[in-house]
């Protein structure tokens, strides 16, 4: 075990978006916060060094969405094996959803799952509260309870609010003080008993589609309230072209709208699905060649602010059934750092912009104080070797949470430490350490 | 990067009958030859030939239906074959059981073919990744996507009627968004070489660009038979009105119902098809379905000769399909 007093990491490129730093420096570390980068402060002494050289040193990452199934399906996944994998994929912030069991609509479930992350975790878990009771959609939950017990957003999780009147209610309310409302943009009625994008491979699989329009007119009622209430509002997990135009032009009309996008959104299309290949039934539905450029598009110009998993671990036999019949989701914390590096390789975004995504930029969204470094701040540190290429296997996946359609995928790129708080809570068997 | 075809094996033989989707158009005329040697079968005393005797097969239906799972046993028992019925949705599945567990049941049981009917789109292929590689997979029906064997009896009956597929004009009649029947049967025409493929529909029960399936669109019936040399009018279910797709049965037989007076529009030989069964009013009128242009019945007795080629072509015993002329 570590002594989380003192470490040096020495000879990496750091990167920090945030502060505009890119440059190869040193860090310094003691009780669990950075001291300084460059010189080390006067009388420091390291109990730990980290070389780093030729690798990139960049913040912790941040990612806004990632179901641990705890509480209430510790049978599939628990908040200690979802953030050991979190560890090892260089992720030391995680932003829990809702839609837990029970519901995160009390302060009691944030207290519990709280105490719980604190006894296990291997990275700092953000409860997000659900805006209405048992997220049915009719009574606003206890928000402001909520937030002081440690949630630090609200949102309906995967049902969107299907009545205008309480959605409005809802972000008057959380305007008031000052919450953050995560909306997922859907149409449920335009979404109706759909399992793909409604196009030609849902017409030639007979695979009754989801239209764009259940995204984009679930977009323009979202923005007329945002505007109305002057709630800040996060739009999550973005499917489709026209509702990042949308967005667009409603930051330019500065509205305090921001927007993540799934990872694997902007790497799979429809095309996946092909012989029906249920890894790919997702929620929102991967979407046309164009929708991907889209969100690829707004991503590099900043409309979308920041990429999350989404991660979904699902049990072992949840996507074994015909296509219509299985879970949605896919398990993502693996995937984030290297699909996210892979748009860099594809001239989508550069080194910085696409750290800036999964880091500071997720924070921002929150107005969370990590994915940065600079002295005083809380010592969450990725460090990966880009020139490492490797594969993703089934394998070595855990038993649960093997639900991903990219196995098989050359990635380059691969975690060798993560530092949560100061600690050393991953290193690669190959990295170098003393 | 393309995977290979699923549905043939490594000599390039038949080896599931999922969908006619990437199957080429030797295929397609393989499997009508075959079924055109087995049309003697059913008029012999004896109405068996022994190519699948000693097979098991199971006719798995998850849905309903009369029609095709009786077609799919009398196939099965000219070919001698035994055959194992099960109506799952009356069974293990509601006590829970997946569908990868009845899988494995029955294969337990040495069942070398399966049948299958489901409402998932995909459930086929399903069956066919994860079977055993000695089991043969025929798709009797899966939701919305795929009905082969349907449409290959339909295109038996056409080239029955009409000889070659190059220089027919086809028209598709009605819910081709939600038909099975309809994809399958626009794939294997083109396949085929038919020259132009219509359908015939109001917006709400067609695809949102239709032209990717590779056919003309036409919102007028009248408009959309004039010189067909073939109609096939799909059932239409009764909830597409609950759906809010159609106003009513009377707005659509207006529209789009079959009568003698819209058909002479069609080429004066032109035959009329239906996969049945009929609502009688609402598709098309008593007159036409029992008319002189009807080959509606014609299409069930072709039915079992196209199935029983499908299934002694994909247990491997076509050669001797052949031999049974």
């Amino acid at each position: 075990m570590n002594s989380p007093n003192s470490t040096q990491i020495l000879g990496g490129r750091l990167i920090d978006p945030a502060n505009g730093i890119d440059r190869v420096t040193d860090i310094f570390i003691h009780n669990g916060k950075i001291v300084a980068i460059g010189e080390p402060p006067e009388g420091f002494t390291a109990h730990h060094t980290i070389d780093a050289g030729g690798q990139i040193v960049c913040p912790g990452l941040v990612d806004l969405s990632a179901r641990m199934r705890e509480p209430g399906e510790e049978h599939i996944t628990t908040i200690a094996s979802e953030t050991a994998l979190a560890a090892r994929s260089g992720i030391t912030t995680l932003c829990c959803p809702p839609d837990t069991d029970p519901v995160i609509d009390t302060p009691a479930v944030v207290t519990l799952l709280l105490r719980r992350a604190k006894r296990s975790a291997r990275a700092r878990l953000l409860p997000i509260g659900a805006m209405t009771q048992q997220l049915a959609g009719e009574y606003l939950s206890e928000m402001v309870a909520l937030k002081r017990a440690g949630c630090v957003a609200m949102s309906n999780g995967y049902a969107p609010l299907a009545n205008t009147l309480v959605e409005r209610r809802a972000l008057e309310y959380a305007a008031t003080f000052g919450i953050t409302a995560i909306l997922r943009p859907e149409d449920r009625h335009l979404r109706n008993n759909g399992y793909a994008h409604e196009g030609p491979v849902s017409a030639r699989l007979g695979l009754p589609g989801i239209p764009e329009a259940a995204e984009s007119v679930a977009v323009a009622r979202d923005l007329a309230l945002a505007e109305h209430t002057g709630c800040r509002i996060h739009f999550h997990l973005l499917s489709s072209g026209t509702a990042a135009r949308m967005i667009e032009q409603a930051q330019q009309q500065r509205l305090q709208v921001s927007a993540n996008v799934a990872a694997h959104q902007l790497h799979l299309t429809e095309m996946d699905i092909e012989d029906f290949d249920s890894n790919c039934h997702l929620n929102p539905p991967l979407r046309s060649l164009a929708d991907r450029e889209a969100l690829r598009n707004a991503l590099a110009k900043g409309v979308i602010g920041a990429i999350c998993s989404d991660h979904q671990p699902l049990k072992a036999d949840a996507k074994e059934a015909p296509f219509p019949s299985t879970a949605t989701g896919m398990a993502g914390l693996q995937t984030l750092l290297p699909l996210t590096l892979k748009l860099v390789d594809e001239g989508v975004l550069g080194l910085s912009e696409a750290i800036a995504r999964i880091t500071c930029g997720p924070a921002d969204i929150l107005g969370l104080p990590y994915g940065r470094l600079q002295p005083g701040s809380s010592a969450d540190i990725c460090i990966f070797d880009p020139h490492r290429h490797w594969v993703l296997k089934r394998e070595a996946m855990p038993s649960s949470g093997r639900n991903t359609p990219f196995i098989g995928w050359e990635f380059q790129g691969q975690v060798t430490h993560t530092l949560f708080e100061g600690r050393s809570v991953f290193q690669s068997d190959t990295s170098t350490h003393s | 990067m393309s995977k290979p075809n699923i549905q043939l094996d490594s000599h390039g033989r038949l080896k599931h009958f999922l969908t006619i989707d990437s199957l080429k158009r030797e295929m397609l005329t393989e499997i009508l030859d075959t079924a055109e040697s087995f049309t003697g079968v059913s008029e012999r005393v004896v109405k068996k030939v022994p190519l699948l005797r000693g097979k098991t097969i199971c006719n798995l239906f998850f849905e309903n239906s009369t029609r095709t799972r009786t077609t799919f046993e009398v196939a099965a028992k000219r070919l001698s074959a035994d055959v194992l019925n099960l109506n799952v949705s009356t069974s293990s599945t509601t006590k829970g059981e997946t569908l990868l567990d009845t899988l494995r049941n029955l294969e337990a049981m040495h069942v070398d073919m399966f049948v299958i009917r489901h409402s998932d789109s995909g459930a086929a292929h399903f069956f066919a990744t994860h079977a055993a590689p000695h089991i043969s997979v025929i798709n009797a029906g899966d939701g919305q996507h795929a009905h082969p064997t349907q449409a290959m009896l339909d295109m038996f009956t056409i080239r029955r009627h009409k000889g070659e597929f190059t220089g027919l004009r086809v028209a598709i009649v009605g819910d081709v968004l939600h038909s099975r029947v309809a994809r399958s049967q626009i794939l294997a025409l083109n396949t085929l070489g038919t020259s132009e493929v219509r359908v015939i529909a109001p917006r709400t029960l067609l695809p949102p660009d239709p032209r990717t399936l590779g056919v003309h669109i036409f919102h007028d019936l009248e408009e959309g038979i004039r010189d067909v040399d073939v109609v096939i009018m799909l059932r239409l279910q009764k909830e597409r009105m609950t759906g809010a797709l159609l106003p009513s049965e009377h707005e659509y037989f207006q529209l789009y119902g079959l009568t003698e007076k819209r058909l002479k529009a069609a080429k004066p030989d032109a035959i009329v098809m239906h996969p049945g069964p009929i609502n009688r009013g609402v598709e098309m009128d008593s007159q036409v379905a029992d008319g002189p242009r009807s080959v509606i019945l014609q299409q069930v007795s072709f039915g079992i000769a196209v199935r029983m080629a499908v299934m002694s072509m994909t247990m491997g015993t076509q050669a001797q399909g052949a031999a049974a002329r």
